[in-house]
């Protein structure tokens, strides 16, 4: 299915948040990442279990040096 | 003589807040923060590089600091909020730098926007901390909706202009109900002093420190400078006069 993930339109196969963040090499456990979906953070403890859908817009950041 | 600085219940012993941002290079910014004896120290949100990512700035912070995440960037209270959940979800932490741009070149805040996005998200439970304008009106709406600190800026985000408008500022912190946090525009350690001298509870400052030519020497000078002026606004200067007023007795004069 067809997803934005940070702001780019891709083809994903993973089903889950845990999985598109496996997918892309990141390891779901490590520290200080966040993840919102259509607006909405998604609490780590539901990644596994938040499912995508069809043109979900996904936002994974972290914290970066800032003034 | 201890003189603690309080928001939203926390006390720190520096009234120093130095960002994390544009030093030459990652041992120079660790080096500054330390020389400039900060507890609070900034921190952006971004997305994560999808090509691979290198080590957190927050694991290379080590926990010697109190992470405060901005929004900057953010142009519309939405995007403001949403940095915000997320930063409070990465970070744990619910303190937050509200920044609303409302001009892309100025940096300038949107005070509209602003107010609004710090109403909701103090309703969400958290401390907002606002970059703002250097106007009294603004700083009361911002405290009126509950914001834990107001960050009047001095000038320009970067330019290095000092307090462009000191009796703006000295008003605010005159009349302010919570701290007066000065951000933006610091450039050289006497703008700092001054700041503390009209009365801002604290300094907050990132370029001035990481684009000196001796970032580690700059980073001193604002330490020094904020307890300096700390100092001095708590001690009281002394009333201007016109004309002269001899410090030396009057008399005894040799040949009077």
């Amino acid at each position: 299915m067809q997803l934005r993930v940070n702001g780019v339109t891709e083809d994903v196969a993973a089903k889950t948040v845990s999985e598109l963040l496996d997918s892309r090499g990141i390891d779901p456990t490590t520290r200080f990442l966040a993840v919102a979906i259509n607006g909405s953070v998604v609490r780590r403890s539901d990644w596994s279990s938040q499912s995508l859908g069809p043109d979900d817009d996904v936002e994974i950041v972290r914290p970066f040096s800032g003034g | 003589m201890t003189d603690p600085f309080v928001i939203a219940g926390t006390t720190f012993s520096s009234r120093l807040i130095v960002g994390t941002a544009r030093y030459p290079n990652q041992k120079v910014m660790l080096d500054c923060l330390e020389a400039s004896g900060a507890e609070l120290v900034t921190a952006s949100i971004r997305r994560i590089s999808l090509e691979g990512y290198a080590e957190s700035l927050v694991d290379v912070l080590g926990g010697r600091y109190r992470l405060l995440p901005n929004t900057a960037g953010c142009v519309t209270a939405r995007d403001a909020i949403l940095t915000a959940e997320l930063a409070r979800e990465a970070l744990e932490t619910n303190w937050v730098k509200l920044e609303l741009i409302g001009d892309r070149e100025l940096l300038y805040p949107d005070v509209e926007q602003l107010v609004h996005a710090a109403d909701e998200l103090v309703r969400k439970g958290f401390t907002v901390l606002p970059y703002c304008n250097e106007d009294p009106v603004s700083c009361q709406k911002l405290a009126d909706v509950g914001c834990a600190a107001v960050m009047p800026l001095g000038s320009l985000i970067g330019s290095g202009m000092g307090i462009a408008n000191p009796a703006a500022i000295e008003l605010i912190c005159s009349r302010s109900t919570v701290p007066v946090v000065l951000d933006a525009g610091i450039g050289t350690a006497s703008d700092a002093v001054l700041a503390m001298e009209l009365g801002c509870d604290a300094v907050m400052v990132d370029t001035a420190i990481a684009q000196s030519h001796d970032p580690r020497r700059m980073a001193a000078a604002m330490r020094a400078a904020v307890e300096a002026g700390r100092l001095a606004r708590l001690a009281g200067r002394i009333p201007r006069r016109r004309f002269a007023e001899a410090s030396s007795p009057q008399l005894g004069l040799v040949g009077s």
